[in-house]
């Protein structure tokens, strides 16, 4: 069964899969979590500022987010950002962004409405006297929300933001619809270079499963923590 | 903006000769739903069976449920499809294989075998989350009137449980409707591989990602609609669902 | 009817809650379990049909042994009857099905029969009426008589009952106990935890008095409220009597 599988097309492969391909998947990660909760945690703040046009429009926009598939998004952004950009710099044609701000863009403006609705929720589970209290005390509700709410909403919900994030590296896979070359699309470019498929596959199959499975454990074990710290 | 509109293009013909470019997307989307269902129908027993399975009083059936989620849980969906898709035929004996490769519509029963057992992980967590909720007593009286652990399921904590995590289970068919589209990456052309070829042939990106983009909010408003009804019609006189 | 002897059960290496414990209920009598919260008496009842494993020691009942793997443990459940703090009516089912659930499922009957056989006792607690009403549409009062009646409906031998009315509001007290109360005059032969020393006094044969999992006192009912010989049973009337 694995008789005519040749495992060392991946070690030769190896320095092209991590230095290109991870070091892209990751810091796409990185990037899109942290403008996704940023962006996210303003669409919450705009749901739950009881201001009703604000709060509709940050509504409309995670709800329509929600109900795309991420794939047809990616297309969305791909062919849109161009444009967007030439309207920006006022330039007299569409201008290319390249690969990487098109998907660190998409993947911002996707995670943003799944980010906030995990905020809104931490949000919503602090007490009403906290934001009371703060304002007794004379702070602004800029100031309640930096100091006092936002800090604690961020806490509680911890260990969801990095589970949202795990799901998000592993949805920057999908790139692949555009040729990019992520860990995945590294991995399959050796893989139809050389016509091995299985291994190639099998192999980043492994790397995200184990990646992804300590990030989880990690999860669990900050769950526990926190769970005893309460 | 400098795009040159044309907003007729759904009514003139493809190249494909199967009609105009909105016959192709709605062969797309009919696509979508017919993956989509079969998905989902893996996705339920299997994720009903292993969700089960992580409530057992047994050791072992606890440890394979959890093994089980966290393996369809830690891998890309783009990537379990390549595993289904590349890998499988060429793990199996040959002649298993080969067939497997020559199967008519291989890309149909591939996404749809592998959107399914990677829902039915999230579908397991959900529905174990359902039955950990009900009250521990029920259990027990279930087991005091007699009932084996198997009619005890059967007929007092899944009724139960399943009516607790429908509003969930109806995010969770709305996913598996969503993920269909990653199957575009082994040539299913289901809605956005659709509205991709459109794009391809017609030049005419933005028409056809919108029509694509409308019709998977109407999908989602049929569906959320549906489940509305669904919920009422389950709904149990009296009883306060706990949210 | 029910023989329980030197039965011991540890929930962990270091926790034991049940010591020693040995007692019997012959046909026909009542007998009464008192004593502080966390004392063990419902996990000695819940022992009595096998909800809860123990780890040595032996129980039998009408001359089974519970404790013997080669026990068909549904069947014995299904003739002894379980009565439960918080009543553990199944919410999704309509009272009359509540009643006819385990007699269809556990004895085979057919379904006129059971639901004849379930009317009747409905009728016979009083709520004959809410036969086609969920449980969430009733009172706790009425809850509780449903389950009384769940429980006669599969012709027990026996009845256990675990603090059957320590979940009511004081008003509604009464209309259970009286219900037990009947049954007990009847001739059943029941074994019940619970506070109501009304109760005891009225019908019990025989009251046991456990402390941090021993049976410190097993007595008949006049001995017990004449002159309890425990300085411990004597503290505990003393709190319970007291108001
Ligand atoms: N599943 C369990 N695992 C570990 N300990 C348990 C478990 N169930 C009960 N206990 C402990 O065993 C002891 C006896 O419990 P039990 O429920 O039998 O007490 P009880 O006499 O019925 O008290 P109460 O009047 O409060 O109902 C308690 O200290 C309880 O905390
Ligand atoms: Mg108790």
């Amino acid at each position: 069964m694995f008789g005519n599988l040749d495992f060392d097309v991946i070690r030769r492969a190896l320095p092209y899969l991590f230095y290109e391909g991870m070091t892209f998947t990751l810091t796409l990660t990185f990037l899109a979590a942290l403008g996704g909760l940023i962006f996210g945690t303003a669409l919450a703040l705009m749901r739950l500022s009881g201001l009703k046009i604000l709060g509709r429009i940050a509504g409309i926009y995670v709800d329509f987010m929600r109900s795309l598939p991420l794939v047809l998004v990616i297309f969305w952004f791909y062919f849109l950002v161009p444009y967007i950009g030439q309207w920006v710099t006022g330039a007299s044609r569409p201008i290319s962004v390249g690969a990487f701000a098109s998907s660190l863009i998409t993947f911002i403006m996707f995670e943003a409405a799944y980010f906030s609705e995990i905020m809104r929720a931490g949000i919503q589970s602090i007490s009403r006297g906290q934001p009371a209290a703060a304002s007794a005390l004379g702070l602004t509700y800029a100031q309640t929300m930096r100091y006092v709410v936002l800090p604690q909403a961020f806490r509680n919900m911890l260990p969801v933001l990095i589970t949202q994030t795990i799901v998000l590296f592993q949805d920057t896979s999908l790139v692949y619809v555009l040729s990019i070359t992520d860990f995945l699309g590294a991995a399959s470019k050796v893989a139809q270079r050389d016509g091995r498929l299985v291994e190639m596959y099998l192999f980043a199959a492994v790397v995200y499963f184990t990646i992804s499975c300590i990030a989880s454990y990690g999860v669990r074990r900050l769950q526990a923590r926190i769970a005893i710290i309460r | 903006m400098n795009y040159n509109w044309n907003w007729g293009i759904f009514f003139q013909p493809n190249p494909m000769g199967t009609g105009t470019y909105l016959d192709m997307l709605l062969s797309g989307l009919a696509l979508t739903l017919k993956t989509a269902a079969l998905a989902w129908v893996i996705a339920l027993i299997t994720g009903s069976l292993v969700g089960v399975m992580r409530t057992l009083p047994s050791k072992g059936a606890n440890w394979f449920g959890f093994a089980y989620v966290e393996f369809f849980r830690n891998m890309p969906l783009l990537v379990q499809l390549f595993l289904w898709f590349f890998v499988l035929p060429e793990l199996l004996p040959k002649g298993a294989g080969t067939w497997l490769k020559q199967l008519p519509n291989a890309p149909f029963w591939t996404a749809a075998i592998g959107v399914g057992f990677f829902m039915s992980a999230r579908v397991a967590v959900q529905l174990q989350a359902g039955i950990s909720s009900l009250p521990r007593g029920q259990k027990m009286a279930a087991t005091a009137l007699g009932l084996t652990t198997a009619q005890g399921y059967r007929y007092v904590l899944l009724p139960m449980a399943f009516r607790i995590i429908l509003p969930p289970l109806t995010s969770e068919f709305l996913n598996t409707i969503k993920n269909t589209a990653v199957a575009i990456t082994i040539g299913l052309l289901e809605l956005t591989g659709q509205a991709r070829s459109m794009q391809e042939f017609s030049f005419q990106v933005f028409e056809a990602f919108t029509a694509a983009t409308i019709l998977y909010l109407l999908v989602n408003a049929v569906v959320v609609t549906a489940m509305r009804f669904l919920e009422r019609w389950v709904a149990i006189p009296g009883y306060i669902t706990g949210k | 009817m029910i023989e329980i002897s030197h039965v011991n059960k540890w929930y962990s290496p270091t926790f034991q809650v049940l010591t020693d414990c040995t007692t019997n209920v012959t046909k026909g009598e009542v007998v009464v379990v008192c004593g502080p919260s966390g004392s063990g008496k419902s996990t000695l009842i819940k022992c009595v049909n096998a909800l809860e494993p123990f780890q040595s020691g032996d129980i039998l009942v009408d001359g089974t042994k519970v404790n013997d793997p080669k026990t068909n443990l549904p069947k014995l459940r299904s003739r002894v009857g379980m009565v439960f703090q918080h009543f553990e009516l199944f919410p999704h089912l309509k009272i009359i099905d509540n009643l006819c659930l385990a007699q269809e499922k556990v004895l085979g009957r057919g379904h006129d029969k059971a639901q004849a056989k379930g009317m009747q006792l409905l009728e016979r607690v009083g709520l004959k009426e809410q036969a086609q009403k969920f449980p969430a549409q009733l009172s706790g009062g009425q809850q509780q008589r449903v389950a009384i009646a769940r429980a006669l409906a599969m012709d027990p031998i026996v009845m256990l009952f675990d603090e059957p009315t320590s979940a009511l509001d004081p008003e509604m007290v009464s209309e259970v106990l009286d219900v037990m109360v009947d049954l007990a005059r009847e001739g059943m032969t029941m074994m019940v935890v619970t506070h109501e020393m009304g109760f005891a006094r009225k019908v019990a044969n025989r009251v046991i008095f456990m402390d941090r999992g021993e049976i410190v006192e097993d007595a008949a009912k006049d001995d017990f409220f004449g002159k309890p010989r425990s300085d411990r049973a004597q503290k505990f009337l003393s709190k319970i009597l007291s108001h």
